[in-house]
């Protein structure tokens, strides 16, 4: 098994540790695994702007360069959702798109659906609170949403759970939207902080110690808001949980 | 102004807008529980996405069986291609019976269509007798909801626009105290009323009536002691037969306020004794929105304005912020389908979170239509410049790894030593209301090809 690592854009430009431990999860699983250098971005933020042609050359190239791996895994929901919903638009019928569609995995959907490990290895004694980022929750399915009355299950916590020493806490608003957005968070920038401060106090209010989640962009976005307000909580990619790496 | 900066403003009044969001959150919460405590839910949403379905394929011939059993039933039928002409009809319809007074039960087809003020100019007393359409009507406001038109009113805004109006003690904001003064105010308007003018929540093909919801009975009350009883529909609210009512019924109160059922679910299958009814089949853009693929569904919707309570931007920016007739993310894809360039900031007030698309009781892909209209901004013309060239650069980059890896680098090495005041100027938006990420010393290519090497 081949696993082709796909690590966002901005991860690789900002957050080498997060990326570095999702490597890790799969290296130390024994799993190979290639991070093919010349990947750039999967075209979202243009996708998600509504400029087509742009995300359009990009997801072609992303198509290219990952087409041979027998999985992609990457640590975003939000990228990988971006490749199994909204690449058909611009790749159906291209050679290779339907299997890269149906093999680009979130690394915490990986885990738990492909690889199902019965041990994590990590100790991690703090309260956490999971956000559950929209597109990893609504797109890919990581875990029930509350608006849709199906048996309650969370992929998320399921992993998290192998962890040693992990807490977590009862937020009151469990699957909200923390107001991220991609160029929303620019476009309607009042609006996506406020969103952003309310998601933390829910956080901060349940006793959590650390925010965790699927996607880094909501968490740099949380953290941005925090680091502003000096409030008393960090966020943590879920891969350097997962990776032990305290 | 967009929607950015209305949102802007309704949040920097931080109290009153989380006030809102937790009003509405509230609502949402009610549907949750509504919602969950019926194992068929999901089951219910999808019977009825293939009853709306199927009715859509087949508009025309529903709408004809529609009209013949309502003439049948001594119904008038009226066909309206626009607000115009819808407008037109209803002032023709009081003007022949000499009509001056009218009252009206909800019906967000009419504020579509601007009835209101069209039949004040041309001097008919009109009187919205829902009570949250009578409060908005008398601040000379716009309804902010589909279901709750006046939530964006506190109870003491309720007290001091009635004792400007029906003359209520001053400071007296008691919800009760207000309710039943309303009453009062409004039973004498039904009294004296010549016709009454209801909207529409399901039409029957197999019976040609039309079934209206409502929580205050005065849809009932109007239509029944008027003897001209007007019904403005909009060609979509067509079910095929009396028994699909009930999948509609049981979905609508409940993804709207969490109830059961509506407190009235009236039936009005002929005129009352010795009056008219008349029932306008309003087009206003729909069947533009029938053809077009990508946006049809939106033409399921019931209004039940779950989608509304459930999205975080609605909650956080009122319904005003929209500016257009229905807001909150059914509103913006109708907006764009109605008027692409006057609404070209709603597609884009939406994180895409995707909640109300499986909020929605009948399975409305809403955010993906959000996403698609950003496109069809795009295509316009019509998305910002300077954001289109940033995107466009942005691709361009994209494109060669190895000038990414260049400008990151540099990034990775000015950033941290760029002074504040610099580093957070206007020009950073991000940085108005959060702190940017600290910039590591090395991008995760530089540490995995050192990981590589140290492997070898």
């Amino acid at each position: 098994m081949k696993i082709g690592l796909f690590i966002p854009c901005y991860m690789n430009e900002l957050y080498p540790e997060a990326s570095m431990a999702t490597l890790k999860i799969l290296e130390n699983l024994g799993l190979d695994v290639e991070y093919p250098t010349e990947q750039t971005c999967c075209g979202q933020p243009m996708a998600n702007t509504g400029c087509a042609h742009e995300a359009d050359e990009l997801a072609r190239r992303f198509l290219k360069i990952f087409k041979d791996y027998d999985y992609v895994v990457a640590p975003s929901g939000s990228c990988v959702a971006m490749v199994r919903n909204n690449y058909a638009q611009f790749l159906d019928g291209e050679e290779g798109f339907e299997h890269l569609k149906t093999h680009t995995y979130e690394i915490v959907e990986f885990l738990h659906d492909v690889i199902k490990p019965k041990s994590m290895n990590a100790k991690f004694p703090y309260k956490v609170g999971i956000h559950n980022s929209c597109h990893g929750h609504r797109e890919i399915g990581m875990a029930s949403m509350s608006e849709r009355n199906l048996p309650e299950f969370s992929k998320v916590k399921s992993m998290l759970s192998l962890v040693e020493g992990i807490e977590f806490v009862t937020l009151k608003r469990k699957d909200e939207c923390c107001g991220f957005g991609g160029t929303f968070c620019v476009s309607e920038d009042a609006m996506s902080a406020a969103m952003g401060l309310d998601r933390v106090n829910d956080h901060v209010n349940a006793g959590a110690q650390i925010v965790t989640g699927v996607d880094m962009s909501c968490l740099m976005h949380m953290q941005g808001v925090i680091d502003r307000e000096k409030l008393p909580i960090k966020t943590m990619h879920i891969a350097e949980i997962l990776a032990g790496d305290l | 102004m967009g929607h950015p900066e209305a949102a802007e403003k309704f949040i920097a009044n931080d109290e009153r807008m989380h006030w809102h969001d937790k009003a509405l959150w509230f609502v949402r919460e009610k549907r949750d529980l509504a919602a969950h405590g019926i194992p068929e839910w999901e089951e219910l949403r999808r019977v009825a996405k293939q009853i709306k379905t199927h009715v859509m394929s087949k508009l025309d011939v529903y709408l004809e069986e529609f009209e013949e059993n309502a003439k049948e039933k001594g119904i008038h039928v009226h066909w309206a291609k626009d607000a115009k002409e819808h407008n037109e009809i209803v002032l023709k319809l009081l003007l022949n019976r000499g009509a001056k007074k009218l009252v009206k039960s909800k019906s967000m087809l009419t504020e579509e269509c601007h009835l209101n003020p069209y039949l004040e100019e041309n001097g008919i007393d009109v009187v919205d007798t829902d009570l949250g359409e009578r409060i908005v009507q008398l601040r000379e406001e716009a309804p902010s909801h589909i279901v709750l038109p006046a939530i964006h009113l506190k109870k003491e805004d309720v007290g001091t626009t009635f004792e400007h109006f029906l003359k209520t003690e001053k400071g007296n904001s008691d919800p009760t105290y207000l309710t039943r003064s309303a009453r009062v105010h409004l039973r004498k308007k039904f009294l004296n009323a010549d016709a009454s003018l209801t909207g529409v929540n399901f039409g029957i093909a197999e019976t040609g009536g039309i079934v209206v919801c409502t929580n205050e009975g005065n849809a009932d009350l109007g239509a029944s002691l008027a003897k001209l009883h007007i019904a403005s529909m909009g060609i979509e609210k067509i079910i095929p037969k009396i028994k699909d009512l009930a999948v509609f019924t049981r979905l609508l109160s409940r993804s709207a306020t969490g109830q059961p059922i509506t407190s009235y679910t009236s039936h009005f299958h002929a005129p009352v004794e010795g009056g008219e009814m008349h029932i306008i089949i309003v087009d206003n853009g729909r069947s533009k929105i029938l053809g077009s693929q990508d946006f049809k569904q939106s033409l399921n919707c019931i209004r039940c304005g779950a989608c509304l309570n459930t999205c975080p931007i609605y909650r956080r920016s009122g319904g005003h912020s929209y500016g257009y007739t229905i807001p909150g993310p059914i509103g913006s894809t109708l907006g764009p389908s109605k008027d692409l360039s006057a609404n070209k900031t709603l597609p884009f007030a939406c994180t895409l979170c995707a909640s109300c698309s499986n909020v929605c009781p009948i399975k409305i892909d809403l955010h993906h239509q959000l996403y698609k209209y950003r496109q069809h901004v795009v295509n316009a013309g019509l998305l910002a410049t300077k954001k289109h060239t940033i995107l466009k650069v942005a691709a361009w980059v994209m494109k060669h790894p190895s000038l990414l890896d260049f400008g990151g680098k540099i990034a990775r090495k000015i950033v941290p030593i760029m002074p504040r005041s610099i580093l957070y100027s206007s020009a950073n938006i991000w940085g108005k209301k959060r702190e940017l990420p600290k910039f590591p010393k090395n991008s995760f290519k530089e540490l995995y090809k050192q990981h590589k090497e140290g492997k070898k």
